[in-house]
């Protein structure tokens, strides 16, 4: 399986929310609906304060429990890659892998019902491409490659920084990673 | 201290605030299946037992009403799914690790036999409608051949309908995304509990003096196991991780304390169970008060089941965006 990973550096985020704006542009995400978002996250207690942005979406988990929850197939893995997609086609719309995903990364398309997510823009991916939330980011946070190359951005980034997944303790295997 | 706050509007439709998939027609659709499950367990073991003179209506008249039930439970499901039109999806693949897609194949093999069961009682306990079964071409056949392998229909019926109650609960409990329901002791709770409204129906239905004994004697012991089996649940989550342990918060002061103990267990269990104890072979009133009791605690424990476990999650993002807002722009 290749295994592709999404790098966020959270000290050059600056919650501006252009990868969200791109995310809705490139795949003509309908208003009200969102793919990705970004958070902000405040720790300690005044005055020793600690904010951190993170832009989140889907986690293209490696034991992805939407995948092995979905009753018909139409979750699945992309070309024996870690992107997870969902087939419109085979979906019914019965929700359980939306109530599978631990971090809530799941919409439902309004009116057709069949259940949209995060593609990593894996239309982009197939022409060599980054996915659009990353080409656009302004700050140059975002980073984007396989995990397999050991030369790769990603692959760099992860061995030379300090990082970290969100719950990773769900044993979901998430790929999109957090430079601290 | 930590606050994480949505920086971005982010209101996906039934996803946020919390969760709010699954409302009455899941809660319904479990609740009719393990009914339909208890039905046909108990119209077996009046087969199986011989005891067809002493439990009249569960050996002539009960089976019909389990495909009734589960039907109904069948077209809330439909009901629920975003995408109606594929719902034939569900029989176009076997996925091994989805309890959903188990749940439709179970389904399957469970039509056929109840239907079976049912037509194995039709001429005893409903002979109109064995009248009108005569009619269709090869009906009676059927009926006769339903009747002479009643007892091996019985003997099939009984590990699918376990399946088919455990299978209820499993749908839930094989969730680990929602703290609420990730135990295994959902899928026996839903069993049980579905095998407890299933026996206060002959009750309901007018029975006989002694069958309607009998009924309320297996469900005090059905109760009893319910009551028994919510603690373990209870305990199940304060030993738990801290999403478990913040997920027993929500009945234990939080936000569903109310409904889960007043709602629920207070008139849905113990109430029922003490009217089954005290009095209801003295007064037909508090039996009959008692069965619409335990009928009514069926249902409310699917349903604040499917609501509260929704509402227990893995992450807890405070949300400053208004959709109206967004309602505003579009108009």
């Amino acid at each position: 399986m290749t295994t592709y990973a999404m790098v966020i550096d959270t000290r050059t985020c600056i919650g501006c929310g252009d990868c969200v704006v791109a995310c809705k542009n490139e795949n003509k995400v309908p208003a009200g609906l969102n793919r990705d978002w970004v958070v902000e996250a405040t720790r300690g207690e005044y005055p020793d304060l600690q904010t951190e942005f993170r832009s989140e979406r889907c986690n293209h988990c490696g034991h992805a429990t939407c995948v092995s929850s979905c009753p018909t197939g139409a979750s699945h893995y992309w070309k024996d890659t870690n992107i997870v997609l969902v087939a419109e086609e085979k979906c019914t719309g019965c929700k359980a892998c939306i109530a599978a995903c631990p971090y809530d990364a799941r919409l439902i398309m309004h009116p057709q019902g069949y259940v949209d997510k995060c593609t990593f823009c894996h239309h982009r991916v197939d022409q060599g491409l980054d996915p659009a939330c990353v080409s656009s980011c302004p700050t140059h946070c975002m980073h984007f490659g396989m995990l397999d190359d050991r030369d790769s951005n990603v692959s760099r980034l992860l061995r030379e920084r300090r990082h970290k997944v969100l719950l990773g303790e769900t044993g979901n295997d998430p790929h999109v990673y957090y430079l601290l | 201290m930590i606050e994480e706050v949505l920086a971005t509007a982010r209101y996906n439709p039934k996803i946020d605030p919390t969760l709010g998939i699954w409302t009455w027609e899941i809660s319904f659709y479990l609740f009719m299946g393990g009914m339909a499950a208890g039905i046909m367990l108990f119209a077996a073991w009046a087969v199986l037992s011989r005891k067809g003179d002493q439990l009249v209506f569960a050996h002539s008249r009960f089976a019909l009403w389990a495909p009734v039930v589960l039907s109904l439970g069948m077209t809330t499901l439909f009901l629920d799914l975003e995408y109606k039109l594929h719902v034939f999806r569900f029989y176009t693949s076997l996925q091994a690790t989805s309890p959903m897609s188990w749940g439709a194949w179970v389904l399957v093999l469970i039509y056929p036999l109840m239907i079976g069961q049912a037509l194995s009682t039709l001429r005893q306990g409903y002979p109109m409608l064995a009248g009108l079964v005569n009619r269709v071409p090869g009906g009676g056949r059927v009926m006769r051949a339903c009747e002479a392998q009643r007892r091996m229909i019985a003997w099939l019926v009984i590990p699918l309908a376990v399946c088919l109650g455990i299978y209820t609960g499993v749908l839930l409990s094989a969730f680990g995304a929602r703290p609420f329901w990730n135990s295994g002791v959902l899928g026996l709770l839903f069993l049980i509990s579905g095998m407890s409204t299933a026996a206060v129906l002959p009750i309901l239905a007018g029975a006989n003096p002694p069958e309607r004994h009998f009924f309320e004697v297996v469900d005090i012991g059905l109760i009893t196991a319910e009551l028994v089996l919510i603690a373990l649940l209870l305990i199940n989550l304060a030993t738990g991780g801290a999403q478990h342990i913040q997920a027993l918060a929500l009945v234990t002061g939080g936000q569903y304390t109310v409904p889960f103990w007043l709602w629920f267990v207070l008139p849905g269990l113990l109430v029922p169970v003490v009217f089954e104890l005290v009095a209801a072979r003295r007064y037909r009133w508090l039996g009959l008060t008692a069965a619409a009791l335990v009928v009514y605690g069926g249902f409310m424990l699917r349903y604040l089941m499917v609501e509260i476990g929704q509402v227990s999650r893995w992450t807890d993002y405070a949300i400053q965006f208004d959709p109206q807002l967004l309602h505003r722009l579009v108009q």
